[in-house]
């Protein structure tokens, strides 16, 4: 019982300063020195063009249509956030299948016939993963540039321009690996989008 | 398909070398020797000695260490607690977010203070920025702490001579909190919001989608929710000292997380950097750096078998994804590859299979990809890594006191095959230290395998499934792993949030991090009265290949005769199904 008594207040101010640095100096400082120098990454990395935002570049948004480079396959939460009037705001989470399974085999089977509907210029070329796939946050803004390889024709004849033209907005919103070796090619699909919409310029 | 493997090499490479300086300078804080840091730091680490009325140079015995632990831990946990139910009515809370059900808050509670870090709650909807900060962000570093300080004074328990005390816990937290955890939180924060992580206290943007989207149902979505809130700061601390909590549900695999390569990079190194270090440490601290080494070689050829294992099975895909070649699952210099389910474009397969390798290895349980996505035998090297009780480099501190349990166990199953008293680092092992190596060792398979059993038979737990049949028994099972080895990551299709589960998985969690953590400062204490041994012809050697292989072997076997049922019944069997293509 002394034992706790001589430990019970050295706890309590050891915590208490635990809680001040590490819990409201720490983050503060953190977004003080972020918010001098990389204001922008740090508020969500919003496009916006003569002052209207088009979302985020790192959050994924769907697209369907055809004249649209598509992105991973979204699985749509519409539960979690309304806006103050009560209509759903898009949101997206992973699957959690196990890509082991008879249900899985069936539903990317689905997914396959889909693809090759809306791509009938492919003929049987095989589908790039990624498009066939639900990513892990749910909202992966890329795909791979094989992916995007597969919808230029698409793009290109929905939209009445010559697939060099998709090629080059495609090409221009490639990026590399980190140092050449790190990471994966990747392909920003709302940029490409946004681009063939002649937005981003 | 080369520079996946390039990038598996190169990845375990600058762990390797950013660990050996970072282990020496652990060193010499924890023994109170000047840093370059000791300049700036050391007038702040006198004062906060001076409000806590502390001396540094007074000793505390095992029992006041211990109960220096439960009584700060318990104080954390009221708080915590508090603030998850009381967050409602609280400031920073810009989404309004209600105060969370009682046991959710114990469920979160738990799963900080015992730096488990395992999300039933999904951050960007039920939790607010106070809630974050003050709460979270502070168990991140002070349950880290803990960890590592305990492992300190065990190391001290094998240094010390016929002495009682084995540190000053204070001082221990002041120094790993102040010139450790801090400093590399601060690096690693900047260069994440650098890449995009999201650092703010502003309120969530709406945005209009520029295609609207129309549900199955006819619904109309016109705009999207774009999530926001102060989290390269609590992402940081949660790689660094292996918590693992996200800010988002999804955890770094959420672009607002973990948003380039680089990111993902600087991330996944911190998950093992400490851990890593602290076996050089142990080595330089007890005088005999080969000692180090060989715990180190003992963690280091398990994580790459198990990345090994990971590795294959993700870039072989499934028979089920692969459709007889309708998709085209090959690796090239255009697309990664692979079994894509659950990972994201950016990481590839490379960089995903090592994170979860590394995530498992150490008890962090922050992911990347979704591992109840992975392919069947993925998914159980990932169980396997947790179930064998966390000590393949493990949580911060608590890894390597485990692994040094283990090696208790091994040298006293060595010491029986030749009929003398076992030793080690010179002092000798006796049923006193191999009651408590034992707690240390079997907390973990016991809490697991008594949990899931009991769970098992709940049957309301079944509604928590997403998936069916082994995998649907995979996933309960790796829960209750996840909560019996304190490392947070999940086959999240779980739906952990009902009143059985939190609290199941909260008391597991308290369990396995404060009993074995009791039984170290034990062996810490005994061992520290003790007189030296001086070593002879007939010392069992502990520093080269044949005592590695030892301790790797008493590892496996605890863990291989305790879950191979229960693994056979969950990934074995869906492996099997698969290859069958039934």
């Amino acid at each position: 019982m002394k034992t706790i008594k001589s430990i019970l207040p050295k706890a309590l101010i050891f915590f208490l300063i635990a809680t001040i640095v590490c819990g409201i100096i720490y983050p503060l400082l953190i977004t003080g020195i972020s918010q001098i120098f990389f204001k922008d990454k740090a508020n969500g990395s919003i496009i916006e063009v003569d002052g209207k935002k088009y979302g985020s570049e790192l959050l994924a948004q769907q697209f369907t249509d055809d004249k649209y480079m598509w992105g991973r396959i979204m699985n749509i939460d519409t539960g979690t956030f309304k806006d103050e009037n009560g209509n759903t705001l898009m949101y997206a989470c992973p699957s959690n299948l196990s890509p082991a399974s008879d249900e899985y085999e069936k539903l990317v089977a689905e997914r396959v016939e889909k693809i090759k509907a809306a791509n009938p210029e492919k003929g049987d070329t095989p589908i790039p993963v990624d498009l066939v796939t639900c990513s892990g946050s749910g909202l992966d803004p890329d795909i791979s540039p094989a992916a995007a390889e597969y919808q230029i024709e698409r793009i290109a004849k929905a939209r009445g321009i010559s697939t060099t033209q998709v090629e080059e907005i495609v090409l221009k919103y490639t990026e590399n690996r980190f140092l050449g070796i790190f990471g994966e090619k990747i392909v920003n699909v709302l940029k490409v989008n946004l681009a063939l919409d002649g937005i981003l310029k | 398909m080369s520079n996946s493997i390039l990038q598996y090499g190169l990845y375990l490479l600058i762990l390797v070398i950013l660990a050996i300086p970072l282990g020496k300078y652990i060193g010499k804080v924890m023994n109170g020797e000047k840093v370059f840091l000791s300049k700036i730091l050391m007038p702040v680490e006198n004062i906060t000695y001076k409000v806590l009325k502390v001396n540094k140079d007074e000793e505390m015995g095992w029992k006041k260490y211990g109960l220096s632990i439960i009584i700060f831990s318990l104080i954390g946990f009221i708080f915590l607690f508090l603030l998850n139910i009381l967050q409602g009515i609280l400031p920073l809370n810009p989404e309004n977010v209600d105060g969370t059900s009682w046991h959710l808050a114990f469920n979160t509670t738990s799963s900080f203070v015992s730096n488990t870090n395992w999300q039933a709650y999904s951050g960007e909807s039920t939790l607010s920025y106070l809630t974050q900060m003050l709460g979270l962000t502070v168990q991140n570093f002070v349950s880290a702490a803990t960890g590592i300080a305990v492992l300190f004074a065990l190391i001290r328990g094998f240094i010390k001579v016929n002495e009682k005390g084995i540190g000053n816990f204070w001082v221990d937290m002041t120094r790993i909190t102040l010139y450790i955890l801090i400093p590399l939180s601060i690096i690693v924060s900047i260069i994440l919001a650098s890449q995009g992580v999201v650092q703010n206290l502003i309120g969530y943007e709406k945005i209009d989608l520029l295609q609207p989207i129309t549900l199955p149902d006819g619904t109309v979505i016109t705009s999207q929710i774009i999530p926001q809130g102060p989290a390269a700061s609590q992402i940081a601390i949660k790689q660094i000292g292996t918590n693992g909590g996200g800010f988002f549900g999804t955890n770094s695999a959420f672009p607002f997380e973990n948003p380039t390569i680089l990111s993902n990079i600087i991330e996944m190194l911190s998950i093992l950097l400490i851990p890593v270090s602290l076996c050089f440490t142990f080595g330089r601290n007890v005088k005999d750096k080969r000692q180090g080494i060989a715990i180190f070689a003992a963690m280091f050829i398990m994580l790459t078998a198990s990345l090994g294992v990971i590795a294959v099975n993700e870039h072989i895909a499934t028979p089920q994804l692969s459709q007889s070649e309708s998709v085209d699952t090959s690796s090239t210099d255009k697309q990664s590859g692979g079994n894509m389910e659950g990972k994201e474009t950016r990481f590839g397969i490379a960089s995903s299979a090592t994170w979860s390798a590394f995530t498992t290895a150490a008890s962090n349980g922050s992911v990347n990809s979704t591992l109840d996505s992975n392919a069947p035998l993925s998914g159980m090297m990932e169980m396997l890594m947790i179930q064998l009780g966390e000590v393949v480099f493990g949580g911060v501190g608590c890894g390597l006191y485990g692994m040094l349990a283990f090696a208790i166990l091994a040298v006293f199953i060595a010491g029986l095959m030749v009929g003398r008293t076992p030793e080690y680092l010179g002092k000798k092992i006796e049923p006193f230290e191999m009651k408590m190596a034992v707690l240390v060792c079997l907390s973990t398979p016991v809490a697991i395998l008594i949990g899931s059993m009991i769970a098992a038979m709940v049957p309301s737990v079944a509604d928590s499934l997403t998936n069916s049949g082994a995998h649907g028994f995979s996933e309960l099972l790796y829960a209750y792993s996840s909560a019996g080895g304190n490392n947070g990551s999940a086959f999240a299709g779980f739906n952990a949030n009902t009143p059985f589960i939190n609290v199941s998985l909260g008391l597991i969690m308290l369990f396995v991090r404060f009993v074995p953590m009791m039984a170290a400062l034990a062996i810490a204490g005994s061992l520290a009265g003790k007189k030296k041994v001086a070593a002879t012809v007939g010392t069992l050697p502990t520093h080269n290949a044949l005592f590695i292989g030892l301790l790797i072997m008493v590892v496996i076997l605890v863990g291989a005769l305790s879950f191979f049922p229960a693994l056979a019944l969950g990934p074995i069997s869906e492996f099997l199904r698969m290859i069958g293509g039934k």
